[in-house]
């Protein structure tokens, strides 16, 4: 969704949550992902090894991104990979739109890829009257249903079979109702291939990108990834400038946290490496290669020392697949590309915390996601920086994009006001100590709805009549 | 086992102050009862979470300089919630990392103890019960499970109980929705969360679900009451207390 757009979070809340089936999905695919997750990196000890690992990887490729991005480009050119940096999602496509259209094609087929929905590329070529197909199964499944993913990893997630042999049913000619999993898979396959025959330009993501050696990484399960990317004779791969790592050794331990986090697998069915386009005498791959680097707001985010552990994500989706909350949401609910724990903390950070600010606050700080990254990104820290920043307006030239939009809120007087009673020591009376709860007058709601805010599935705290300020002083509990 | 001290310092945290003060009292009485003098410094009030993670970490330390003041001497400060704990122990280096107080906030910190880790591992207690058979059920904070790592202890104090049987929830690990403001500033999604704690609660067939924190205690007894469930929601120290005094 553009920036442009208001997203109505309480509305999408209020949707999501009264969807019934919605709800049984997600709990029963997040239970089966964290499982798996679980299962792989039983050995406690192993897994905070390999994530220290992956977390040394992380920072030191953003320590030194500008000079590894220089060398991906020298590295890339010299083997004849097209180089090309977009600063912007709009400057991106148009990227893509004219090697297209300079092809003269109009049938793109497509692996999965999170920064081509940032760029919401598909649109940009459909105005364009050009024809770009996903071919990730997921993928492929909710653009019949004129849907964006709702997940990172696995876009259709919110789906169950059922709502998908229907969708088959309905909006693929001449396909009989089933429900069983391998005639559908037969389904997408059939008009798949036929696609992968007729596409003239395949785009992808990267998920990482090796400076010394110019080589691109995609991981992948179903193939797709990889006929978009050896049979048309075009291929352009997208990718967030962030993506890039050192060296090659950089990657095993990277794919091993990422397959293991993302869908508890060893290793994925598909793992291309793509370095250079088709080499004279080589009788398959694109002739032409071309590498698309995403800037739209990333490097702003790297020159802040704290914001900057956002980038360190390789997007396995491990957070959004414990947060309690996404669970109960699903991906849409948050209305921008990136949802979960991951897109909280750099949603509002790309599309300004005015706009989606309120991400910020869409969570509990339970640390469920903190627990499970893999790059060990302080999830928790980020979002109460971004709560902080929504409040006040600050010259730091790192200051996050929006920052200080709910400046003038009542709530920022009142938590002075509770500053003020609770580093008080004449002020232990109650009605003082319950500013500090839930809030009382803390936040913008009146007293009324915060009543009715929390009594809608709860009956209202009941006050003792003497606090434990007064019971020890009673009970001469000594105050030395 | 660290060294058994003679003295301790007692955190109340503010909503056992308001709301649970009797928990508070098992919790120092429970500690006395071992021969440790416990000390209640009346100039305590809030660790100042409320406002921290609301994005407020100007009051926070306003209120944070309070406690370093109201605690001085050199002994434990045992608290009874992994939530306050946490604050305390985890995010007050950081909130006075850039400012004159960053020092005094790590030896602070590095005296903070949740009080089942500090009954278990510094106090090695042992308890007798002498309640009549029940069960419960046992809900663990996300502070207490991931900041503090005291779930294990909490438990530990639940299994020493002769007559009690403890029943573990399905969903253990999941957080119960509370998260302070978070409860009415995102009320739908908060409901959500705690209704579904609360079905697993009564799945169990427990009798009582206990835990070591009272923002989860106000939000989970609140719904189990709303829903006419007859499981009161307790602190262990309360609960404890209950089965092993007299």
């Amino acid at each position: 969704m553009a920036s442009s757009v208001v997203v109505d979070f309480p509305k999408n809340f209020a949707n999501a949550l009264s969807n019934p089936q919605l709800r049984r999905n997600l709990r029963a695919a997040m239970d089966t992902l964290g499982m798996r997750r679980r299962a792989i990196f039983s050995d406690k000890d192993a897994f905070e090894a390999l994530r220290a690992q992956g977390d040394a990887i992380r920072q030191r490729s953003l320590r030194q991104l500008p000079q590894l991005l220089e060398q991906l480009e020298k590295k890339c050119t010299e083997n004849g990979i097209q180089v090309h940096w977009a600063e912007t999602t709009t400057e991106a496509s148009q990227i893509c739109l004219s090697i297209i259209q300079s092809h003269h094609a109009t049938r793109v087929i497509k692996g999965k890829s999170m920064v081509s929905e940032e760029m919401h590329l598909n649109h940009v070529l459909e105005e364009h009257g050009i024809e770009a197909l996903e071919t990730d199964l997921g993928e492929y499944i909710i653009q019949l249903d004129h849907e964006t993913p709702s997940h990172i990893i696995v876009p259709a997630i919110h789906k169950n079979r059922d709502q998908i042999a229907r969708l088959f049913h309905d909006k693929i000619p001449n396909t009989p109702y089933t429900e069983v999993v391998e005639e559908l898979n037969a389904i997408a396959r059939k008009v798949l291939r036929e696609k992968f025959c007729a596409g003239e330009v395949g785009v992808s993501g990267v998920n990482f990108a090796v400076a010394e050696t110019g080589t691109l990484c995609l991981v992948e399960n179903e193939g797709n990834g990889r006929m978009c990317t050896t049979a048309p004779p075009v291929h352009i791969a997208v990718m967030g400038l962030e993506k890039v790592v050192e060296r090659l050794t950089d990657v095993p331990p990277l794919l091993r946290l990422l397959t293991g986090s993302a869908t508890g697998q060893l290793i994925t069915t598909y793992f291309n490496m793509i370095t250079s386009p088709r080499k004279s005498g080589e009788k398959d791959g694109p002739k032409e290669v071309h590498l698309v680097l995403l800037d739209n707001g990333r490097s702003k985010i790297l020159a802040d020392p704290e914001l900057r552990q956002t980038l360190k994500c390789i997007r396995c989706g491990a957070c959004l697949n414990h947060c309690p909350v996404y669970t109960r949401l699903g991906g849409h609910a948050y209305g921008y590309v990136y949802p979960g724990p991951i897109g909280s903390i750099l949603t509002p950070q790309i599309e300004g915390l005015e706009n989606a600010g309120a991400m910020a606050s869409a969570s509990t700080l339970c640390g469920a996601c903190e627990e499970v990254c893999p790059v060990k990104i302080p999830i928790t820290h980020i979002l109460r920086r971004l709560r902080n920043e929504s409040y006040s307006k600050t010259d730091s030239p790192n200051a996050v994009k929006g920052h200080g939009y709910k400046s003038n809120l009542a709530e920022s007087l009142t938590w002075k006001g509770w500053a003020l009673t609770n580093s008080a020591p004449w002020a232990n009376v109650l009605n003082a100590k319950l500013l500090g709860l839930l809030g009382s007058q803390l936040t913008k709601l009146s007293k009324v709805e915060l009543v009715k805010n929390w009594t809608q599935v709860r009956t209202m705290p009941k006050f003792a009549s003497k606090s434990l300020h007064a019971l020890a002083k009673e009970k001469g509990i000594s105050d030395e | 086992m660290p060294t058994r001290p003679q003295k301790v310092y007692y955190f109340g945290t503010c909503l056992i102050d308001l709301c649970y003060p009797q928990a508070g009292m098992a919790g120092i009485e429970l500690i006395q009862r071992e021969g440790i003098e416990v000390i209640f410094p009346q100039q305590q009030s809030c660790c100042g979470q409320p406002a921290y993670n609301a994005g407020f970490p100007e009051e926070t330390r306003k209120v944070a300089r309070q406690q370093l003041k109201a605690f001085p001497h050199d002994y434990p400060i045992v608290v009874p919630s992994g939530s306050c704990g946490g604050m305390l122990k985890h995010h007050y280096p950081r909130l006075f990392a850039n400012e004159p107080e960053a020092a005094e906030a790590q030896r602070f910190a590095s005296r903070v103890i949740e009080l089942t880790e500090f009954l278990v591992t510094v106090l090695d207690i042992k308890l007798e019960d002498r309640g009549q058979p029940i069960k419960v059920t046992w809900h663990s904070s996300c502070s207490a499970l991931r900041e503090m790592g005291v779930i294990e202890y909490s438990k530990s104090l639940i299994r020493q109980l002769q007559n009690v049987e403890l029943i573990e929830l399905q969903r253990e690990r999941e957080c119960c929705g509370f998260g302070g403001t978070f409860s009415v500033k995102q009320p739908d999604i908060s409901s959500a969360m705690v209704s579904d704690k609360v079905s697993d609660i009564a799945q169990t067939g427990a009798a009582r679900v206990l835990s070591g924190d009272c923002g989860c205690l106000m939000n989970i007894g609140g719904a189990l009451e709303y829903r006419n469930i007859a499981i009161p929601a307790q602190h262990l120290a309360e609960f404890i207390w209950e089965r092993t005094h007299g």
